[in-house]
């Protein structure tokens, strides 16, 4: 008798415990709230990262095609990766003087590992973190990136 | 080959059999294989075989910088990252003798309890979830979600985010931080009775828990086992409370302490922490001083030539740095006692005499992490 006392009491606490956590999935089934899923695919084109989101590294250009970096090498020294290389390349300035300018900033995005060590190093604030984020592409060599465009000179600071 | 072992492994005369799980186990999380001899269902002994996620992080420190080593223990306890960040900055911090500014010791502790809540919600998401109780996974990631949020918004990465530097931090936090953890805090304080009511009541997940994994205080203390799976045993072993860094010393907070021991207890170290997690970031967030969020550090950190050695508390135990420097701009050597290589050893000593179920369950209650215990 004690026994099957016991068993039922078990039962009956079962029950209610069962019944105390789906009346909680309940709730939520028919009152859900805050939706709190996003529709990714299909909300490309409103969402937004945030300012500080670290999706890539870039080089901001202005209107001139012009950039900041002088092609120092800090951020090649900084990184732990090697995920940067710098080529510079040797030009006469206006004054017939040879001058290091930035011939190719190169930026394997394969190797980095988005520490920010070389956006925050930078002496004159050239790099900076894109919002870029869908970096998937069926060859390896397409993550190896250019970051200064063709063309494009040092940002020559206003005395 | 003796009669014995004929006998034994051949003939299968103590019907002992030998299976490993794992490294593709979904419930170790991670890499980890677990050689578990069984006789019926019993578990007899386990034998862990790690190394599957070696990548030979301190090896690499030998060859970085000081600010270069900071993404590196990103990867070694990937939930509780930002917690080894600030362990190896409290290391140069100590050696290069930096007071670091108020505003940096209070952000990095209310960092370092966010990241805690985030952690305690993924593991518990998955403890249900190896248990059979599909449900919380879903409702622990929602909840983590509001701190991934924050931290994208400060940090610019949801998980791993090289956010401290050595002297300060990388730069300051967002103009809505504050605003959006007190959010954060009153909409968690409604939705942690809902993880009672789901899990920590059903009857089913008392059956599993309950009992089963005992580790006594003595076994917890003589295998090293930290964090909350120790304190599940009645060893206090709270960095915090021991050895305070940051503004943990001006902040009021009890080390939670069970005295069963069992899987359960372990189960509420953790959801008890979650209340005391949201306490300390209470008392912190409206108090953050002004000030710089960085001290002046020379461009090429150089640590004196010696030994140092420093301590945190992670949200799996103690991890401690120590480095031995020749006065260069990279450690000579570098060691890190990480809490899971600790934790995962006593699952031999509380595993033996259980079921190959209950391995589960005890697996989840210890909370593992993998790339941790490899390093």
């Amino acid at each position: 008798m004690n026994s099957i006392a016991k068993y039922l009491s078990e039962l009956f606490k079962g029950v209610s415990t069962l019944w105390a956590g789906m009346r909680i999935t309940g709730k939520y089934f028919f009152s859900p709230g805050a939706i709190v899923t996003q529709q990714y695919p299909e909300n490309r084109k409103t969402l937004k990262m945030t300012d500080r989101f670290k999706g890539e590294v870039i080089m901001p250009h202005d209107e001139n095609n012009q950039h900041a970096c002088t092609g120092c090498g800090i951020c090649e020294m900084n990184c732990p990766n090697g995920s940067i290389e710098i080529i510079t390349d040797r030009v006469p300035n206006a004054e017939g003087k040879m001058e290091r300018v930035i011939d190719k900033h190169i930026y394997h995005l394969s190797m980095c590992t988005f520490c920010g060590l070389c956006v925050k190093t930078c002496p004159s604030d050239a790099l900076a973190f894109g919002q870029k984020f869908e970096h998937a592409v069926f060859d390896r060599n397409k993550l190896t990136k250019v970051l200064n465009q063709p063309g494009s000179k040092l940002r020559k600071e206003a005395k | 080959m003796s009669e014995e072992i004929i006998k034994d492994v051949i003939i299968g005369e103590n019907e002992e059999y030998i299976v490993n799980m794992g490294p593709q186990h979904p419930s170790t999380h991670g890499v980890l294989r677990l050689e578990v001899c069984l006789k019926g269902e019993t578990v007899k002994y386990l034998i862990p075989h790690i190394g599957y996620i070696h990548r030979g992080i301190e090896k690499m420190t030998e060859a970085l910088t000081y600010p270069q080593i900071i993404h590196l223990t990103d990867r070694m306890d990937y939930l509780s990252a930002h917690i080894n960040n600030e362990a190896v900055c409290l290391v140069v911090e100590d050696a290069m003798q930096i007071e670091v500014p108020e505003r940096v010791k209070y952000i990095r502790t209310i960092l370092d309890e966010l990241n805690r809540l985030a952690s305690h919600q993924l593991w518990w998401s998955a403890f249900g979830m190896d248990l059979g109780a599909l449900t919380t996974f879903f409702y622990g990631l929602r909840d983590r979600e509001y701190i991934l949020d924050i931290f994208e918004e400060s940090f610019g990465s949801r998980l791993l985010h090289s956010f401290v530097m050595p002297g300060g931090l990388m730069h300051d936090i967002h103009p809505n931080f504050q605003k959006r953890t007190k959010e954060f805090i009153t909409y968690f304080r409604k939705k942690l009775p809902e993880y009672d009511q789901l899990l920590t009541g059903n009857v089913i997940f008392h059956n599993r828990s309950k009992g089963i994994g005992y580790m006594s205080k003595e076994t917890a203390i003589g295998y090293g086992v930290t964090g909350p799976s120790g304190r599940g045993s009645g060893f206090s072993c709270d960095i915090r409370k021991i050895a305070p860094y940051g503004a943990y010393d001006k902040v009021q907070f009890n080390e939670i302490l069970e005295t069963e021991g069992d899987t359960f207890a372990r189960y509420q170290v953790r959801m008890r922490e979650m209340w005391e997690s949201l306490n300390i970031i209470e008392q912190l967030i409206d108090n953050i001083p002004e000030g710089d969020y960085t001290a002046k550090m020379k461009p090429i950190i150089k640590l004196p030539a010696g030994e140092y050695f420093r301590r945190v508390e992670t949200a799996r135990g103690e991890l401690a740095v120590y480095v031995v420097s020749d006065g260069n701009k990279s450690p000579y050597r570098m060691r890190f006692r990480t809490p899971n290589f600790s934790n995962l050893f006593v699952m031999n000593e509380i595993a033996k005499g259980c079921k190959i179920a209950d391995l589960i369950a005890i697996s989840g209650s210890l909370d593992l992490v993998i790339p941790d215990i490899d390093r």
